[in-house]
């Protein structure tokens, strides 16, 4: 035994015995998706093979496209074998979501440290931007029958969503970010009950949103005269969404301003003392993750063809938070795994289960109040998450790795280094810019993923 | 001209109604300031307690009443033996959730308690929610209402609660401020808010003059609870979540911390609150109503944090290295 663990161990390192592997526990549980019932289980299952995906050792490459065939392909193909096609189809984008909602409140909370109570609001703006001028809602304002748009332009209002959020970020972290974390988290708090408030009541003088009744009949969008109106259209339009989301923070992540983020979150003072610029730190990582909101915000409203206030409650702010911190602060996969376990319990686990009780109690077996049932306690479950997760593990299911240089290949740099530096020193110059660029290329590459201390 | 004439004529009944609220407000915002003046710490869940104090008095009111003894009993005691039992239970009910939720996270990140706080609300929510969803099967809830009748002097009306709001206020405020001033067990604490480690050095116990604060603060929230639900007859689970935003925004205006620009805030907000949820529609033409009273008392918040952050009577504190 002992000498064979070695040898499993170095088989289980090896990038090719890994895609094997993956590819076989794919399979399965794709098959099991299509031919087997409990489809949600086995939904869960074909989704931890993305986790398993990324924490393989397989070429960077390899593993977008190989999650890009995943949740492309695979997974369509094989729900749309069940009868519930659409219905799965509607979950996974909704899914798509809130992850790219999550993946943007991670950017406020988890990288920058700040706490923001009232993400929904960013939400909201996006929402109603595309539902006011796609539908003939904004003829009360605008004189004229030019509304509702065609839903051909609904490509150009995704980057107006994306601007009109980013811009409000900015515009409510201007005068908030002067003031400390926890004043922070209440004015965000206010300002998201003020967005709502104000859709609710801009029905008078001017009738801009149609107040606490909505917007109903919005455009479908239209992608080449095909008019986007089936949830497994919509699931298409997410997954590109998210890809690009996914791929935008991934680069921000390690970028100058990603580390200005993580420095202001662990030091305010100490960054600013190492010249990093605090408010403009803050205003981009509220602008970023405002702007994936408001984005979702305009797919949202373009797939419910309806929205009212309603959807934008703070509940739904604490919701994406309780995404963020059960799956882990700053930890991108963690908050992808948060926002798919928060979303499947909230949109299937506790209506079905709520279901299954009502069915026991209509058919007499036990007297289950109606209080209790488990689709109205998503305060209580969500509650108890905040409390638990606060007070064992504050990192989260899947801590945030913190990328390391390793020793050995930084000091071969240094030395390499003061070698070019004394060379060309002789010839009474700075250090010339090429070693410098190779070392700072090497030092990418000698960057490890390690694990945090 | 007539718009300002018409308001000049409901001013003094705005005022009336105004002081009642802040009332309320100011000894809510006594809970908030205390917590934060001895842990930095904005209690998210104080809002809740104050809703379970109006619950649990509503509760106690409704049995009694049903039971046919409240008839029997003189109403003063009974109100009273009300907001002294509320206050017990909401009392301890902050001294466990101190225990439970912030004590292990005394140390850890100032994002971390703030979680819990929020989680901790939130489950409040929905237990109360519970428990009156399954006595009632509904959970708005209608109380008993001990003094209901109307007093009118000239155009103003007052309910004669009101005077109990607010006599039990100042007689709250008042007590609260003589026994941080002039007790053993207010000194101590002073000391603790000023700083923990020296405290301890004192030999105060700073555990047990914390949870003592929360006790406190947490028995004036809900003796409030009780005065709120017999003033204003109706209560739901969620009414502590806006109404502890108010009050922290008063303490926050008055300057956090410090007990009496706590109570000057919240009648402050609850006068302009009054005012603009009966003025607005009027002084306005119409264009903006009486809904749009809460995003006054926000924006008076992001204000008083942009202009005057230490609030009123605050000290500003230089930030520690």
């Amino acid at each position: 035994m002992k000498d064979r663990m070695p040898r499993l161990r170095a088989f289980l390192r090896d990038p090719r015995a890994q895609a094997v592997l993956l590819a076989a526990y794919t399979a399965l549980s794709a098959a099991g998706l299509a031919f087997a019932g409990l489809s949600i289980l086995w939904f869960l299952l074909l989704l931890v093979s993305l986790l398993l995906l990324y924490y393989s050792d397989l070429p960077r490459r390899v593993k977008w496209v190989w999650a890009g065939v995943v949740v492309a392909v695979l997974l369509p193909v094989c729900a749309s074998n069940g009868s519930s096609y659409e219905s799965f189809m509607e979950v996974a984008t909704q899914m798509g979501i809130y992850v790219a909602m999550a993946v943007g409140l991670n950017v406020v909370v988890g990288f920058a440290g700040l706490l923001d109570l009232g993400f929904i609001a960013f939400f909201a703006l996006g929402a109603y931007t595309y539902a006011i001028f796609f539908s003939d809602q904004a003829n009360h304002v605008i004189a004229g029958h030019h509304f509702p748009l065609s839903g051909d332009l609904f490509w150009l209002c995704l980057p107006v969503g994306l601007f009109v959020a980013a811009l409000f970020g900015v515009l409510l972290g201007l005068p908030v970010l002067r003031v400390k974390g926890d004043y922070l988290a209440i004015v965000t708090l206010g300002f998201g009950e003020i967005i709502r408030i104000i859709f609710n009541n801009l029905d008078k003088p001017v009738n801009i949103t149609n107040g606490a009744i909505g917007i109903s009949s919005v455009q479908a969008p239209r992608f080449f005269g095909i008019s986007l109106s089936f949830p497994h259209q919509f699931y298409y339009l997410v997954l590109v969404l998210l890809a690009i989301v996914l791929y935008a923070v991934q680069r921000l992540e390690h970028s100058r301003v990603g580390r200005a983020w993580k420095a202001v979150r662990e030091d305010e003072i100490a960054a600013q003392a190492m010249g990093v610029p605090l408010v403009r730190t803050k205003l981009v990582a509220f602008a970023v993750g405002a702007s994936f909101s408001g984005l979702m915000g305009v797919v949202f409203a373009a797939k419910q063809a309806f929205i009212d206030p309603t959807s934008f409650t703070m509940l739904e702010s604490i919701t994406i938070l309780v995404m963020v911190i059960l799956g882990g602060m700053g930890s991108l996969p963690g908050v992808v795994v948060g926002a798919c376990l928060v979303t499947l319990l909230n949109i299937q686990l506790m209506p079905e289960l709520t279901n299954w009780l009502n069915t026991l109690t209509t058919a007499g077996v036990i007297n289950f109040p109606s209080a209790l049932s488990p689709a109205k306690m998503q305060r209580l479950i969500f509650g108890i998450i905040l409390i638990l997760f606060a007070v064992f593990r504050p990192q989260g299911m899947i801590p945030a790795k913190t990328r390391r240089y390793d020793d050995a290949v930084l000091s071969r740099l240094a030395a390499e280094w003061r070698e070019t530096a004394s060379g060309v020193r002789r010839d009474g110059g700075r250090p010339t810019a090429p070693g410098y660029t190779s070392g700072h290329a090497a030092g990418q590459e000698g960057a490890k993923e390690g694990a945090s201390l | 001209m007539r718009v300002i004439a018409q308001t000049l004529q409901s001013l003094p009944q705005v005022l009336v109604d105004g002081v009642t609220l802040g009332a309320v407000y100011a000894t809510v915002a006594l809970g908030y300031t205390m917590v934060y003046g001895i842990l930095e710490l904005i209690n998210f869940a104080h809002g809740e307690i104050f809703m379970s104090g109006a619950f649990i008095g509503t509760a106690i009111l409704l049995v009694l009443n049903g039971a046919g003894w409240l008839a029997h009993l003189p109403k003063l005691l009974v109100l009273l033996l009300t907001m002294l039992v509320a206050m017990a239970l909401t009392g301890l009910l902050g001294m466990g959730i101190e225990r439970v939720a912030y004590r292990p996270l005394r140390n850890a990140p100032r994002l971390i308690p703030l979680i819990s706080a929020i989680g901790v609300s939130f489950v409040l929510q929905d237990v109360v929610r519970f428990i009156a969803e399954w006595r009632t099967g509904n959970y708005i809830v209608t109380g008993v209402t001990l003094y209901g009748s109307e007093v009118n002097f000239g155009s103003v009306t007052v309910k004669s609660n009101a005077l109990f709001v607010l006599g039990a206020a100042v007689v709250m405020m008042a007590g609260l401020d003589l026994f941080v001033r002039k007790t053993k067990w207010g000194t101590a604490m002073r000391a603790v808010a000023q700083d923990k480690d020296t405290a301890a050095l004192m030999s105060i116990n700073v555990n047990r003059v914390i949870a003592l604060t929360f006790f406190m603060g947490s028995a004036l929230g809900g003796a409030t609870g009780v005065l709120f639900a017999q003033q204003y007859g109706t209560i739901d689970p969620y009414i502590g979540f806006i109404l502890g935003l108010k009050a922290f925004t008063a303490a926050v205006l008055g300057g956090i911390g410090n007990i009496r620009g706590a109570m000057f805030g919240g009648f402050v907000i609850g006068i302009l609150e009054m005012f603009a949820s009966a003025e607005l529609g009027p002084l306005t033409g119409g264009v903006l109503g009486a809904e749009y009273k809460d995003v006054f008392a926000f924006l008076i918040l992001i204000a008083v944090l942009l202009f005057k952050p230490e609030g009123l009577f605050g000290q500003a504190v230089k930030e520690k290295v």
